[in-house]
């Protein structure tokens, strides 16, 4: 393959416009007093198929295809959208988007449209996951029923579900650039029941990214996400409550990044910051965590769950550095508020589909390595949790309060880890959680590719990464008074 | 332009056939969307949308499989057909799937109240917003900024049909008013939000009624503090109470029973809760925000007691999940389009009691009121509860001070069973509804 970047023409004619369409609809809309406005299209054959009770009995696909225009306008956006791409519906949405901006009707002077290929391609698939034969997935989630119950015999039920999508993106802009790309996603996710004594727990694990199906198959990966959910569904039938109150946590490498994805990540999105609602509201080049703390948002890791090539306003995602040795650096942008803010635009404007308006949103967030062996963190400790596994969090940006909940965790006592504690909720201020990390390992690790943000009611795919930290306090909802 | 319409499911449904299919149904939506934003004062964001979709879902035998699209083209439901064959024929056999038997299909379908027909102009919902936005500034003057505040309308057509030759449609529409407040004190802010919804304009309280409570809401959650690690009584609020439901509503559905995914397997004709606990879901109630005349399999819906004097009565169940049980389906198949039907809630509610919320209060010495939880840190599996919570203190029967940065946690199964009181303060802002509840005891994890 020499170039697997598609050209311009590609995407006209996948969705059955031509580039005089697009600036006919370009100029109703960027009319005067419209100070940006751009058409976004969209394509997506998305395909899922699951497993229980050791038969894989559900199976659907789905494609959908739509268009957006958009007009800002000062604060100001106005959005329309239609599932029919026909120059009459593109210059109706028109109309209605620019219908903000309070311009008298007729058409405004626009730029020529130039293609623009994304750098690099992130995400090169020969055969995107959607294209492999359905007897294919079939064939692997069986095998996982099969891998899962031999696990132990205590494993009664194993659920397996595969989902895949692929979308194909075009998005023209009121300056004249017209840029595409191809999405590929999968994810693949495993949950076991273990049943014992009449005591019953559930353990799940997966990964995925925008790599190929093989990639499942490669290096034991779908071997390990169904092992892994065995284990933490028997470990945890020998869990014991959980504590309550105020107690020094060390975090596992990896998935419990999404310490970082609630705490500050949602809080240095640019659209809260622009409105003053943000607990990190003017906190730029101030110390909000400790100096063992720098941390990124990188949308350009290959194949990542959360990576982009562009994002969905046409902009080659980058790596932002939120926090760098305790201070904060910056936000992360999208086209308006980087405008509207003066500040750099970071390649962060994400929407869901066709269907919504872009937002400032994360990519990949981490935090970079530091220097101590997790093995010495741990033995810091003196009594403690150690949390290695997460459901999902969430935050309050304006008060800045989160929380994440751990699936699987264990007492630290004396140096030591000891006892599994049942799940519970990990509440903390963002602001000043960050502070209060005094160790940071040097074993970084992304997590396996399951994140989904949501904002507003849009989900987008996301990464998170940690390496093993050391929080001196943080209030732990376990029911042990 | 292709219609929705009998002639469209009809011809669908005779196209599998030819492809050899022994069964299959239709599903699809139109509908229209619009909703504006403002914030301090000035429009925001407007957006408006047409959408359409149609899902096919087709049975050989005991395989099934089902697949969607927006693109109504001929070629493209050729296509929709090609696609769903070949995905049914990738499955295996499930002795429990199809359509449901040909008797219970329901017979007609009544008019539920469920649309209104009124288009607002732009200019209109930007004014209703404003006004919200406006109502709740001026409760007090420490609400100096604001998250903004929404107003949405949409309305649409639900169109289904199976190969037993049933056809039912129904249309229905939605209003909402939502404004999110933030109140600044000491460089410290808070937010909170209140809303409206309802399927008819006329009916929908008004702009400045729910901007006021907004504003009341916000403004009281300034200067939170946190408490220290105790076990207290716990008062939700209706709207976490209403949540608190919905998590016993994903614990009775029949497809988390039948997995083995809830705590409340095998508990059918059991007391799961006091005396004073009656749960009912009903689908037939007029102008319903989960009303539908029919199910998402074409049954007849209908009101059915989930909970009864404490004692469990039935799941939720559509026709797989019933089969599954060897039950019958209680017709709360839920459909979205593309996706194989599933069970799922209508109106869901906890019947009130008979004092006021005041008294619930009053009642506690010392505990928690909450009035926002936020986190997922439930296990349906166990019942396991952790939850990160904000609410007020309560002092000797009054709320005494806001807090925040908290955790409750408890087991789902003891929490049900120590509802201590319930409130006569119900009202439904949702599929999912419940007056006040007062728990006798959870952890509250603080300082």
């Amino acid at each position: 393959m020499a170039d697997d970047r598609q050209s311009e023409t590609f995407y006209l004619e996948r969705f059955g416009v031509t580039d005089r369409e697009v600036l006919a609809a370009m100029g109703r809309v960027k009319v005067r007093d419209v100070d940006y406005a751009d058409l976004y299209f969209e394509h997506t054959v998305a395909e899922s198929i699951s497993m229980e009770e050791s038969l894989v009995k559900r199976a659907s696909k789905s494609i959908s295809q739509g268009a957006g225009v958009r007009a800002t306008s000062g604060e100001k956006t106005g959005y329309a959208y239609s599932d029919e791409i026909t120059l009459k519906q593109l210059e109706q949405a028109a109309e209605t988007a620019r219908y903000i901006a309070r311009s008298p009707a007729g058409a405004g002077p626009v730029p020529a449209i130039r293609g623009s290929r994304p750098a690099r391609n992130l995400y090169p698939v020969a055969l995107p996951a959607t294209e492999v034969a359905t007897r294919e997935k079939v064939e692997l989630l069986q095998k996982i029923d099969v891998l899962g119950r031999a696990y132990d015999p205590r494993i009664k039920n194993v659920m397996a579900a595969f989902s895949t999508e692929y979308k194909i993106v075009l998005i023209a802009d009121s300056d004249g650039k017209l840029v595409g790309d191809v999405q590929p996603l999968s994810r693949l996710q495993v949950t076991c029941i273990a049943e014992e004594d009449g005591q019953r727990q559930m353990g799940t694990h997966g990964g995925g990214g925008r790599g190929a199906f093989s990639f499942f198959l490669e290096e034991g990966r779908w071997e390990r996400y169904t092992r892994e959910a065995a284990r933490q569904a028997i470990l945890n039938l020998k869990a014991v409550d959980a504590p309550a109150g105020p107690m020094t946590v060390v975090l596992g490498a990896g998935w419990p990044g999404i310490l970082l994805h609630e705490a500050i990540g949602h809080g240095l999105e640019a659209d809260f910051n622009r409105k003053k609602t943000s607990a990190f509201s003017g906190r730029i080049g101030r110390m909000v965590a400790s100096e063992l703390c720098t941390i990124v948002d990188d949308g350009t890791l290959e194949f990542r769950r959360g990576s982009l090539n562009v994002d969905d306003e046409g902009t080659p995602t980058g790596r932002t550095t939120l926090i760098e040795k305790g201070v904060l650096r910056g936000y992360i942008t999208d086209k308006l508020n980087a405008r509207l803010m003066g500040i750099p635009l970071t390649g962060n404007g994400r929407r869901e589909s066709f269907q919504c308006i872009p937002m400032p949103r994360m990519t990949n967030t981490f935090m970079l390595p530091g220097e101590s062996a997790p093995e010495d963190i741990i033995r810091s400790v003196r009594r403690g949790l150690y949390a290695v596994s997460f459901g999902g969090g969430q935050v309050d940006i304006t008060n800045g309060k989160f929380v994440f909940s751990a699936s699987e965790a264990y007492l630290i006592e004396d140096g030591r880890v000891t006892t599994p504690v049942k799940g519970a909720t990990l509440i903390g201020s963002g602001p000043d959680v960050l502070k209060k990390v005094s160790m940071v390992g040097n074993d970084m690790k992304l997590d396996e590719g399951i994140g989904t943000c949501g904002k507003d009611g849009q989900s987008v795919p996301v990464g998170v990464g940690l390496p093993t930290i050391k929080v001196d306090e943080i209030t732990v909802g376990g029911t042990q008074v | 332009m292709t219609t929705l319409d009998r002639n469209l499911t009809d011809e669908l449904l005779a196209k599998v056939k030819r492809k050899g299919a022994t069964a299959a149904d239709v599903v699809a939506v139109e509908g229209d969307s619009a909703s504006v934003q403002v914030r301090l004062g000035a429009v925001d964001k407007l957006s408006k949308a047409q959408e359409k979709r149609l899902g096919l879902r087709v049975y050989f035998g005991n395989r099934s499989a089902g697949a969607s699209t927006s693109d109504f083209t001929p070629a493209a439901l050729d296509d929709l057909v090609d696609t769903t064959c070949a995905l049914a024929r990738a499955v295996v056999e499930d002795p429990h799937s199809g359509l449901p038997d040909v008797t219970v299909m329901a017979k007609h379908s009544p008019d539920l109240d469920l649309y209104d027909g009124q288009a607002l102009p732009m200019d209109r919902m930007i004014e209703l917003a404003t006004r919200a936005e406006q109502a709740a500034l001026a409760v007090d003057p420490r609400l100096s900024n604001s998250e903004g505040a929404d107003f949405n309308t949409s309305d649409g057509r639900t169109v289904f049909a199976n190969s037993h030759g049933f056809y039912g449609e129904f249309a229905s529409s939605s209003f909402s008013t939502a404004v999110s407040p933030i109140a600044v004190q000491d460089g410290l802010m808070q937010r909170d939000y209140w809303y409206a919804v309802g399927r008819k304009f006329a009916a929908l309280e008004s702009p400045e009624a729910v901007g006021k409570e907004a504003g009341r809401r916000t403004v009281r959650r300034l200067g939170a503090r946190k408490v220290s690690t105790c076990r207290v009584p716990v008062v939700f609020d209706p709207e976490m109470a209403r949540s608190f439901l919905s998590n016993l509503c994903s614990a009775v559905n029949g497809y988390a029973i039948y997995k083995g995914a809830s705590y409340l397997i095998g508990r059918l004709g059991e007391r799961i809760a006091p005396d004073s606990v009656t749960i009912h879901d009903d689908g037939r109630l007029p102008g319903g925000l989960g009303s539908k005349p029919f199910d998402g399999e074409g049954l007849a819906t209908r009101k059915n007691v989930i909970v009864e004097r404490g004692v469990l009565k039935t799941y939720l169940l559509d026709t797989y999940a019933a089969r599954k049980l060897n039950l019958a389906s209680t017709g709360n198949a839920s459909r979205s389009v593309g996706e194989a039907p599933s069970a799922g809630a209508t109106n869901f509610y906890l019947a009130p009691g008979t004092i006021s919320p005041e008294e619930i209060v009053r009642s506690v010495k010392r505990g928690l009121y909450v009035t926002e939880l936020i986190g997922f840190g439930i296990n349906m599996v166990t019942g396991d509860y952790s939850r990160g919570a904000v609410g007020f203190w309560i002092e000797n029967g009054e709320l005494a001070y806001p807090v925040e940065e908290i955790t409750i946690a408890g087991n789902l199964k003891d929490m049900w069973m120590h509802v201590e009181a319930i409130g006569n303060d119900l009202v439904f802002r949702g599929r999912i509804a419940s007056p006040t509840v007062k728990i006798a005891e959870m952890t509250v994890g603080g300082e």
